[in-house]
Protein backbone atom coordinates (compact mmCIF):
# COMPACT_ATOMS: atom_id res chain seq x y z
CA UNK A 1 0.00 0.00 0.00
CA UNK A 2 1.15 3.32 -0.82
CA UNK A 3 2.07 4.94 2.69
CA UNK A 4 1.34 8.27 1.09
CA UNK A 5 -2.88 6.88 0.66
CA UNK A 6 -2.43 5.70 4.33
CA UNK A 7 -5.36 8.46 6.24
CA UNK A 8 -3.59 9.71 9.47
CA UNK A 9 -6.25 10.60 12.36
CA UNK A 10 -7.71 13.59 12.40
CA UNK A 11 -6.71 15.59 15.07
CA UNK A 12 -7.87 19.06 16.43
CA UNK A 13 -6.61 21.58 14.82
CA UNK A 14 -4.10 23.31 17.34
CA UNK A 15 -5.82 26.93 18.05
CA UNK A 16 -3.35 29.78 18.70
CA UNK A 17 -4.53 32.18 22.02
CA UNK A 18 -2.27 35.53 22.72
CA UNK A 19 -2.07 35.28 26.31
CA UNK A 20 -0.67 38.44 26.44
CA UNK A 21 -3.07 41.08 24.69
CA UNK A 22 -3.72 44.44 25.75
CA UNK A 23 -7.59 44.84 26.97
CA UNK A 24 -9.23 47.85 26.62
CA UNK A 25 -10.80 47.57 29.91
CA UNK A 26 -9.89 48.07 33.54
CA UNK A 27 -11.75 47.30 37.06
CA UNK A 28 -11.81 50.15 39.28
CA UNK A 29 -13.24 48.61 41.97
CA UNK A 30 -15.79 49.99 44.50
CA UNK A 31 -19.18 49.56 45.25
CA UNK A 32 -22.78 51.28 44.52
CA UNK A 33 -26.23 50.67 46.05
CA UNK A 34 -29.37 51.94 45.62
CA UNK A 35 -32.61 51.91 47.85
CA UNK A 36 -35.91 52.81 46.53
CA UNK A 37 -38.38 53.92 48.98
CA UNK A 38 -42.25 55.81 48.95
CA UNK A 39 -40.93 59.28 47.90
CA UNK A 40 -37.32 59.23 48.07
CA UNK A 41 -34.55 57.01 46.52
CA UNK A 42 -31.13 56.25 47.95
CA UNK A 43 -27.70 56.32 46.53
CA UNK A 44 -24.99 54.76 48.25
CA UNK A 45 -21.53 54.21 46.30
CA UNK A 46 -17.82 54.28 48.02
CA UNK A 47 -15.15 56.88 46.68
CA UNK A 48 -12.17 54.28 45.93
CA UNK A 49 -10.99 53.79 43.05
CA UNK A 50 -8.46 51.04 42.63
CA UNK A 51 -6.14 48.84 39.96
CA UNK A 52 -5.36 45.69 41.35
CA UNK A 53 -3.32 45.79 45.18
CA UNK A 54 -3.15 49.90 44.07
CA UNK A 55 -5.32 52.34 45.02
CA UNK A 56 -5.49 55.38 42.32
CA UNK A 57 -7.63 57.61 44.54
CA UNK A 58 -9.47 57.63 48.44
CA UNK A 59 -11.67 60.31 46.95
CA UNK A 60 -13.11 59.70 43.06
CA UNK A 61 -16.82 60.08 43.64
CA UNK A 62 -19.26 57.38 41.35
CA UNK A 63 -22.17 58.70 41.43
CA UNK A 64 -23.12 61.82 39.63
CA UNK A 65 -26.06 64.05 40.22
CA UNK A 66 -27.97 64.64 36.17
CA UNK A 67 -29.75 68.24 35.78
CA UNK A 68 -32.88 66.81 36.26
CA UNK A 69 -31.71 65.61 39.93
CA UNK A 70 -31.29 62.03 39.02
CA UNK A 71 -28.31 60.58 40.53
CA UNK A 72 -26.05 57.89 38.07
CA UNK A 73 -24.73 55.18 40.52
CA UNK A 74 -21.59 53.63 38.65
CA UNK A 75 -19.06 50.64 39.36
CA UNK A 76 -17.06 49.20 37.02
CA UNK A 77 -14.64 50.94 34.70
CA UNK A 78 -13.75 54.63 36.47
CA UNK A 79 -13.48 56.37 32.70
CA UNK A 80 -16.27 54.59 31.37
CA UNK A 81 -18.60 55.26 34.31
CA UNK A 82 -17.26 59.53 34.08
CA UNK A 83 -18.04 59.43 30.40
CA UNK A 84 -21.07 57.41 30.48
CA UNK A 85 -22.62 60.25 32.76
CA UNK A 86 -21.58 63.26 30.54
CA UNK A 87 -23.03 61.49 27.82
CA UNK A 88 -26.27 61.32 29.63
CA UNK A 89 -25.99 64.23 30.66
CA UNK A 90 -25.91 65.92 27.11
CA UNK A 91 -28.17 64.01 26.49
CA UNK A 92 -30.76 65.33 29.12
CA UNK A 93 -30.01 68.69 27.95
CA UNK A 94 -30.63 68.15 24.98
CA UNK A 95 -33.90 66.92 26.30
CA UNK A 96 -34.56 69.97 27.86
CA UNK A 97 -33.54 72.16 24.96
CA UNK A 98 -36.29 70.62 22.28
CA UNK A 99 -38.75 69.70 24.40
CA UNK A 100 -38.64 73.09 27.34
CA UNK A 101 -38.95 70.76 30.74
CA UNK A 102 -36.69 68.27 32.64
CA UNK A 103 -36.47 64.88 31.72
CA UNK A 104 -38.57 62.45 33.51
CA UNK A 105 -37.23 59.71 35.05
CA UNK A 106 -38.57 56.84 33.41
CA UNK A 107 -37.55 58.53 30.02
CA UNK A 108 -33.78 58.92 31.53
CA UNK A 109 -34.09 55.17 32.60
CA UNK A 110 -34.51 53.74 28.78
CA UNK A 111 -32.51 56.72 27.20
CA UNK A 112 -29.54 55.10 29.48
CA UNK A 113 -30.64 51.51 28.09
CA UNK A 114 -30.07 52.51 24.79
CA UNK A 115 -27.15 54.94 24.89
CA UNK A 116 -25.53 51.65 26.77
CA UNK A 117 -26.73 49.47 24.03
CA UNK A 118 -25.51 51.31 21.11
CA UNK A 119 -22.10 50.17 22.12
CA UNK A 120 -22.89 46.21 22.34
CA UNK A 121 -19.73 45.59 20.36
CA UNK A 122 -17.50 48.23 22.52
CA UNK A 123 -19.17 48.34 25.71
CA UNK A 124 -19.31 50.66 28.20
CA UNK A 125 -17.52 48.49 31.24
CA UNK A 126 -19.90 49.96 33.51
CA UNK A 127 -22.90 48.42 35.81
CA UNK A 128 -25.04 51.67 37.11
CA UNK A 129 -28.03 52.11 38.93
CA UNK A 130 -30.13 55.30 37.89
CA UNK A 131 -32.25 56.70 40.92
CA UNK A 132 -35.17 59.45 40.85
CA UNK A 133 -38.46 60.60 41.33
CA UNK A 134 -41.60 58.76 39.16
CA UNK A 135 -44.47 60.48 37.74
CA UNK A 136 -46.21 59.47 40.65
CA UNK A 137 -43.44 60.93 43.03
CA UNK A 138 -42.48 57.48 44.43
CA UNK A 139 -38.74 56.54 44.29
CA UNK A 140 -37.73 55.15 41.30
CA UNK A 141 -34.40 52.45 40.99
CA UNK A 142 -33.15 51.62 37.93
CA UNK A 143 -30.67 48.84 37.72
CA UNK A 144 -28.68 47.76 34.40
CA UNK A 145 -25.85 45.43 32.83
CA UNK A 146 -22.95 46.89 30.73
CA UNK A 147 -25.47 46.58 27.31
CA UNK A 148 -28.22 48.36 28.98
CA UNK A 149 -30.53 45.69 30.35
CA UNK A 150 -32.96 47.14 32.42
CA UNK A 151 -34.91 46.53 35.51
CA UNK A 152 -36.88 48.77 38.31
CA UNK A 153 -35.74 47.38 41.73
CA UNK A 154 -36.56 48.62 45.25
CA UNK A 155 -32.92 47.26 46.22
CA UNK A 156 -29.77 46.49 44.55
CA UNK A 157 -26.02 46.40 44.80
CA UNK A 158 -23.56 46.69 42.23
CA UNK A 159 -19.42 46.53 42.26
CA UNK A 160 -16.63 44.52 44.41
CA UNK A 161 -18.95 44.10 47.18
CA UNK A 162 -21.84 43.03 45.47
CA UNK A 163 -21.94 39.50 46.43
CA UNK A 164 -21.82 40.72 50.07
CA UNK A 165 -24.43 43.29 50.10
CA UNK A 166 -26.76 42.12 47.51
CA UNK A 167 -27.86 38.99 49.92
CA UNK A 168 -28.45 41.68 53.00
CA UNK A 169 -30.71 43.56 50.95
CA UNK A 170 -32.61 40.74 49.66
CA UNK A 171 -33.50 40.05 52.95
CA UNK A 172 -33.54 43.63 54.42
CA UNK A 173 -35.12 45.89 52.13
CA UNK A 174 -36.78 43.25 50.29
CA UNK A 175 -37.50 41.08 53.05
CA UNK A 176 -37.09 37.82 51.10
CA UNK A 177 -37.28 34.79 52.75
CA UNK A 178 -38.22 36.12 56.30
CA UNK A 179 -41.79 34.21 56.94
CA UNK A 180 -44.01 37.00 58.70
CA UNK A 181 -42.45 39.87 57.09
CA UNK A 182 -44.20 42.15 54.16
CA UNK A 183 -42.53 42.35 51.08
CA UNK A 184 -44.54 45.19 49.75
CA UNK A 185 -43.47 47.24 52.93
CA UNK A 186 -41.09 50.38 52.07
CA UNK A 187 -37.98 51.23 53.66
CA UNK A 188 -38.47 54.89 55.71
CA UNK A 189 -34.92 57.40 54.88
CA UNK A 190 -34.24 56.97 58.19
CA UNK A 191 -34.22 52.88 57.55
CA UNK A 192 -32.60 52.63 54.52
CA UNK A 193 -29.75 55.53 55.67
CA UNK A 194 -28.66 52.79 58.39
CA UNK A 195 -28.71 49.89 55.80
CA UNK A 196 -26.43 51.63 53.49
CA UNK A 197 -24.23 52.76 56.04
CA UNK A 198 -24.35 49.47 57.58
CA UNK A 199 -23.69 47.45 54.35
CA UNK A 200 -20.93 49.54 53.37
CA UNK A 201 -19.09 49.60 56.54
CA UNK A 202 -19.20 45.82 56.51
CA UNK A 203 -17.94 45.35 53.20
CA UNK A 204 -15.13 47.40 53.69
CA UNK A 205 -14.14 44.74 56.33
CA UNK A 206 -13.76 42.13 53.95
CA UNK A 207 -13.21 43.69 50.62
CA UNK A 208 -10.06 45.29 49.73
CA UNK A 209 -11.83 47.04 46.74
CA UNK A 210 -14.13 48.81 49.31
CA UNK A 211 -13.35 51.96 51.77
CA UNK A 212 -12.10 55.01 52.55
CA UNK A 213 -15.28 57.50 52.38
CA UNK A 214 -19.25 57.07 51.50
CA UNK A 215 -21.09 59.01 49.49
CA UNK A 216 -25.00 59.00 49.95
CA UNK A 217 -27.29 60.68 48.14
CA UNK A 218 -30.67 60.87 48.85
CA UNK A 219 -33.43 61.49 46.28
CA UNK A 220 -36.64 63.58 46.49
CA UNK A 221 -39.23 65.85 45.02
CA UNK A 222 -37.34 68.67 46.69
CA UNK A 223 -33.53 67.29 45.03
CA UNK A 224 -30.84 65.88 45.55
CA UNK A 225 -29.11 66.03 48.88
CA UNK A 226 -25.47 64.54 49.62
CA UNK A 227 -24.15 63.49 53.07
CA UNK A 228 -20.98 61.76 53.69
CA UNK A 229 -19.27 59.14 56.15
CA UNK A 230 -15.64 57.90 56.45
CA UNK A 231 -14.83 54.50 56.12
CA UNK A 232 -11.76 52.67 56.83
CA UNK A 233 -8.91 53.34 54.73
CA UNK A 234 -7.14 50.28 55.24
CA UNK B 1 -33.50 99.89 -2.67
CA UNK B 2 -34.10 99.17 -6.18
CA UNK B 3 -33.89 95.68 -8.08
CA UNK B 4 -30.56 96.01 -10.16
CA UNK B 5 -28.09 93.94 -11.94
CA UNK B 6 -25.72 92.88 -9.17
CA UNK B 7 -28.48 91.81 -6.21
CA UNK B 8 -29.11 88.42 -8.21
CA UNK B 9 -26.93 86.36 -5.47
CA UNK B 10 -24.15 86.51 -2.96
CA UNK B 11 -21.40 86.20 -4.98
CA UNK B 12 -21.81 89.47 -6.77
CA UNK B 13 -20.19 92.66 -5.29
CA UNK B 14 -22.06 96.20 -6.55
CA UNK B 15 -19.75 98.92 -7.61
CA UNK B 16 -20.15 100.87 -4.41
CA UNK B 17 -19.15 97.31 -2.36
CA UNK B 18 -22.41 96.02 -1.74
CA UNK B 19 -23.17 92.71 -1.66
CA UNK B 20 -27.36 93.13 -2.18
CA UNK B 21 -28.33 89.71 -0.95
CA UNK B 22 -26.76 90.49 2.41
CA UNK B 23 -28.28 93.83 2.19
CA UNK B 24 -31.50 92.40 1.52
CA UNK B 25 -31.20 89.76 4.14
CA UNK B 26 -30.93 92.48 6.67
CA UNK B 27 -34.18 94.34 5.58
CA UNK B 28 -36.11 90.71 6.99
CA UNK B 29 -34.44 91.92 10.77
CA UNK B 30 -36.26 95.34 10.16
CA UNK B 31 -39.63 93.73 10.20
CA UNK B 32 -39.42 91.60 13.30
CA UNK B 33 -40.76 93.33 16.13
CA UNK B 34 -37.63 95.09 18.20
CA UNK B 35 -35.71 93.27 21.07
CA UNK B 36 -33.53 95.89 22.84
CA UNK B 37 -30.55 94.36 25.47
CA UNK B 38 -28.17 96.37 28.04
CA UNK B 39 -26.12 95.32 30.98
CA UNK B 40 -24.50 96.49 33.90
CA UNK B 41 -21.27 95.13 35.94
CA UNK B 42 -22.88 92.06 37.04
CA UNK B 43 -25.96 91.27 35.05
CA UNK B 44 -27.29 91.69 31.21
CA UNK B 45 -30.89 91.79 30.44
CA UNK B 46 -33.29 91.06 26.64
CA UNK B 47 -36.37 92.26 26.46
CA UNK B 48 -38.66 91.47 23.64
CA UNK B 49 -42.00 92.64 21.71
CA UNK B 50 -44.29 89.25 20.78
CA UNK B 51 -45.62 89.66 18.00
CA UNK B 52 -48.66 87.08 17.43
CA UNK B 53 -50.11 86.35 13.69
CA UNK B 54 -53.93 86.44 14.72
CA UNK B 55 -55.97 86.68 17.90
CA UNK B 56 -56.39 82.78 17.42
CA UNK B 57 -52.55 82.43 17.24
CA UNK B 58 -49.81 82.37 20.23
CA UNK B 59 -47.88 84.49 20.61
CA UNK B 60 -44.02 83.96 18.35
CA UNK B 61 -41.12 82.91 20.89
CA UNK B 62 -38.47 85.72 20.90
CA UNK B 63 -36.25 85.00 23.61
CA UNK B 64 -34.27 81.39 23.40
CA UNK B 65 -31.73 80.04 26.38
CA UNK B 66 -29.14 78.65 24.89
CA UNK B 67 -27.05 77.52 28.09
CA UNK B 68 -27.45 78.12 31.67
CA UNK B 69 -24.66 80.98 31.35
CA UNK B 70 -26.23 82.34 27.95
CA UNK B 71 -29.42 83.27 26.10
CA UNK B 72 -30.59 85.05 22.67
CA UNK B 73 -33.34 87.24 21.25
CA UNK B 74 -34.31 87.29 17.56
CA UNK B 75 -35.58 89.52 14.74
CA UNK B 76 -36.81 88.10 11.28
CA UNK B 77 -37.03 84.71 9.75
CA UNK B 78 -37.77 82.91 13.53
CA UNK B 79 -36.96 79.48 11.09
CA UNK B 80 -33.30 80.75 10.34
CA UNK B 81 -33.46 81.43 14.51
CA UNK B 82 -34.06 78.31 15.28
CA UNK B 83 -30.92 76.84 13.16
CA UNK B 84 -28.84 78.93 14.56
CA UNK B 85 -29.71 78.42 18.19
CA UNK B 86 -29.64 74.57 17.72
CA UNK B 87 -26.44 75.26 16.34
CA UNK B 88 -25.13 77.49 19.47
CA UNK B 89 -26.97 74.92 21.83
CA UNK B 90 -24.57 71.93 20.29
CA UNK B 91 -21.62 74.41 19.78
CA UNK B 92 -22.11 75.03 24.15
CA UNK B 93 -22.53 71.33 24.93
CA UNK B 94 -19.87 70.58 22.88
CA UNK B 95 -17.42 73.14 24.76
CA UNK B 96 -18.19 71.47 28.32
CA UNK B 97 -17.31 67.98 27.30
CA UNK B 98 -14.03 69.07 25.16
CA UNK B 99 -12.78 71.52 27.39
CA UNK B 100 -14.70 71.20 31.12
CA UNK B 101 -15.91 74.88 30.65
CA UNK B 102 -18.75 76.90 29.53
CA UNK B 103 -18.27 78.34 25.99
CA UNK B 104 -17.49 81.86 26.33
CA UNK B 105 -19.64 84.12 24.65
CA UNK B 106 -17.22 86.12 22.73
CA UNK B 107 -16.58 82.64 20.91
CA UNK B 108 -20.09 81.38 20.86
CA UNK B 109 -21.01 84.96 18.57
CA UNK B 110 -18.00 84.15 16.23
CA UNK B 111 -18.86 81.21 15.52
CA UNK B 112 -22.17 81.65 14.20
CA UNK B 113 -20.60 84.70 12.25
CA UNK B 114 -18.45 82.09 10.78
CA UNK B 115 -20.87 80.47 9.90
CA UNK B 116 -23.43 83.17 8.48
CA UNK B 117 -20.11 84.44 6.35
CA UNK B 118 -20.11 81.11 4.47
CA UNK B 119 -23.51 82.26 3.19
CA UNK B 120 -22.31 85.81 2.00
CA UNK B 121 -19.39 83.89 -0.44
CA UNK B 122 -20.75 80.98 -1.76
CA UNK B 123 -23.05 80.72 -5.00
CA UNK B 124 -26.36 79.48 -4.63
CA UNK B 125 -26.67 80.11 -1.09
CA UNK B 126 -28.88 83.18 0.43
CA UNK B 127 -27.44 84.63 3.72
CA UNK B 128 -29.11 84.50 6.88
CA UNK B 129 -32.45 86.32 7.41
CA UNK B 130 -32.50 86.87 11.26
CA UNK B 131 -30.95 89.22 13.76
CA UNK B 132 -29.67 87.99 17.06
CA UNK B 133 -28.89 89.64 20.49
CA UNK B 134 -26.99 87.26 22.33
CA UNK B 135 -26.08 88.06 26.25
CA UNK B 136 -24.15 85.82 28.31
CA UNK B 137 -21.89 85.20 31.28
CA UNK B 138 -18.77 84.20 31.20
CA UNK B 139 -15.19 84.49 33.06
CA UNK B 140 -14.92 87.91 31.77
CA UNK B 141 -18.03 89.34 33.20
CA UNK B 142 -21.74 90.01 30.70
CA UNK B 143 -21.34 90.42 27.55
CA UNK B 144 -24.04 91.87 24.90
CA UNK B 145 -23.76 91.20 21.56
CA UNK B 146 -25.49 91.37 17.64
CA UNK B 147 -25.13 89.38 15.05
CA UNK B 148 -26.13 90.36 12.22
CA UNK B 149 -27.19 88.48 8.58
CA UNK B 150 -23.20 89.04 7.39
CA UNK B 151 -21.79 87.34 9.79
CA UNK B 152 -20.79 90.99 11.16
CA UNK B 153 -20.36 90.59 15.47
CA UNK B 154 -19.89 93.49 17.56
CA UNK B 155 -20.25 94.31 21.54
CA UNK B 156 -22.17 96.43 23.22
CA UNK B 157 -23.60 97.75 26.61
CA UNK B 158 -26.57 98.91 25.07
CA UNK B 159 -28.81 97.81 21.74
CA UNK B 160 -31.76 96.98 20.16
CA UNK B 161 -32.85 95.31 16.46
CA UNK B 162 -36.02 95.05 14.85
CA UNK B 163 -38.79 97.05 13.71
CA UNK B 164 -38.74 100.97 14.86
CA UNK B 165 -35.46 99.81 17.30
CA UNK B 166 -33.73 103.63 16.19
CA UNK B 167 -36.07 104.96 19.16
CA UNK B 168 -35.11 102.22 21.39
CA UNK B 169 -31.43 102.69 20.56
CA UNK B 170 -31.64 106.91 21.18
CA UNK B 171 -33.14 106.13 24.60
CA UNK B 172 -30.41 103.54 25.13
CA UNK B 173 -27.37 106.39 24.17
CA UNK B 174 -28.92 108.84 26.09
CA UNK B 175 -29.44 106.94 29.53
CA UNK B 176 -26.19 103.73 28.91
CA UNK B 177 -23.66 105.40 31.18
CA UNK B 178 -26.15 104.89 34.36
CA UNK B 179 -25.99 100.98 33.80
CA UNK B 180 -22.94 99.74 34.90
CA UNK B 181 -24.49 100.46 39.09
CA UNK B 182 -28.17 99.06 38.56
CA UNK B 183 -29.60 96.14 40.02
CA UNK B 184 -31.26 93.69 38.03
CA UNK B 185 -34.72 94.49 38.78
CA UNK B 186 -33.51 98.36 37.67
CA UNK B 187 -32.03 97.24 34.77
CA UNK B 188 -34.86 95.07 33.50
CA UNK B 189 -37.04 98.15 33.97
CA UNK B 190 -34.81 100.32 31.83
CA UNK B 191 -34.65 97.67 28.50
CA UNK B 192 -38.42 97.87 29.02
CA UNK B 193 -38.26 101.86 28.74
CA UNK B 194 -36.21 101.54 25.90
CA UNK B 195 -38.32 98.67 24.11
CA UNK B 196 -41.79 101.12 25.22
CA UNK B 197 -40.51 103.92 22.57
CA UNK B 198 -40.16 101.10 19.99
CA UNK B 199 -44.57 100.52 20.46
CA UNK B 200 -46.56 101.99 17.66
CA UNK B 201 -49.08 104.61 18.55
CA UNK B 202 -52.07 102.93 20.42
CA UNK B 203 -50.39 99.74 21.24
CA UNK B 204 -48.82 99.06 25.06
CA UNK B 205 -46.60 96.31 26.03
CA UNK B 206 -48.61 94.07 28.81
CA UNK B 207 -47.94 90.50 29.82
CA UNK B 208 -49.09 89.12 26.74
CA UNK B 209 -46.60 90.34 24.34
CA UNK B 210 -43.61 90.91 26.49
CA UNK B 211 -40.79 88.40 27.02
CA UNK B 212 -37.49 89.42 29.57
CA UNK B 213 -34.70 87.17 29.54
CA UNK B 214 -31.54 88.07 31.83
CA UNK B 215 -28.67 86.00 33.15
CA UNK B 216 -25.61 87.31 35.08
CA UNK B 217 -22.94 86.77 37.63
CA UNK B 218 -25.05 83.90 40.48
CA UNK B 219 -28.04 84.24 37.98
CA UNK B 220 -28.59 81.40 35.42
CA UNK B 221 -30.16 82.37 31.92
CA UNK B 222 -33.93 82.75 32.64
CA UNK B 223 -36.67 83.61 30.73
CA UNK B 224 -40.07 85.09 31.49
CA UNK B 225 -43.23 85.16 29.87
CA UNK B 226 -46.88 86.07 31.14
CA UNK B 227 -47.73 86.52 34.64
CA UNK B 228 -43.97 86.33 35.09
CA UNK B 229 -43.59 90.00 33.31
CA UNK B 230 -46.47 91.68 34.93
CA UNK B 231 -43.90 92.62 38.38
CA UNK B 232 -41.36 94.46 36.02
CA UNK B 233 -44.33 95.95 33.98
CA UNK B 234 -46.16 97.28 36.94
CA UNK B 235 -42.63 99.15 37.67
CA UNK B 236 -42.44 100.36 34.37
CA UNK B 237 -45.62 102.30 35.45
CA UNK B 238 -44.45 103.38 38.74
CA UNK B 239 -41.38 104.56 36.95
CA UNK B 240 -43.10 106.59 34.34
CA UNK B 241 -44.61 108.48 37.55
CA UNK B 242 -40.83 109.51 38.53
CA UNK B 243 -39.73 110.05 34.95
CA UNK B 244 -37.38 112.83 35.16
CA UNK B 245 -36.14 112.04 31.08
Amino acid sequence: MDLAMQARPMEAPIEAHNHNRWSPYVDNGGTTLAIAGADYVLVASDTRQSDGYLINSRYSPKAFVLSNNAVLGTSGCSADSKRLYEVLEQRAQLYQHRHDRQISTPALAQLLSNTMYSRRMLPYYVFPVLAGIDAKGAGAAYSYDAVGNMQRVTGVCFGSASALIQPFLDNQVRFKNQRDADPNRLLTREEAFKIAVDAFTSATERDIYTGDYLEIFIVDAAGAHKEMRELKHD
Amino acid sequence: MFRNQYDNDASTWSPQGCIFQVDYASEAVKQGTAVVGLKSKTHVVLVAVKRSPSELASYQKKIIRIDDHMGIAVAGLTSDARVLSNYLRTEAMRSKMVYGRALPVGRAVSAIGDKAQTNTQEYGRRPYGVGLLVIGHDDTGPHLYEFSPSGIVSEYYGYSIGARSQSARTNLERNFERFEELSLQELVVQGLRALRDTMPQGKQLDSMNTSIGFVGMDTKMTILDGDGTQPYLDQLDEAEAMDTE
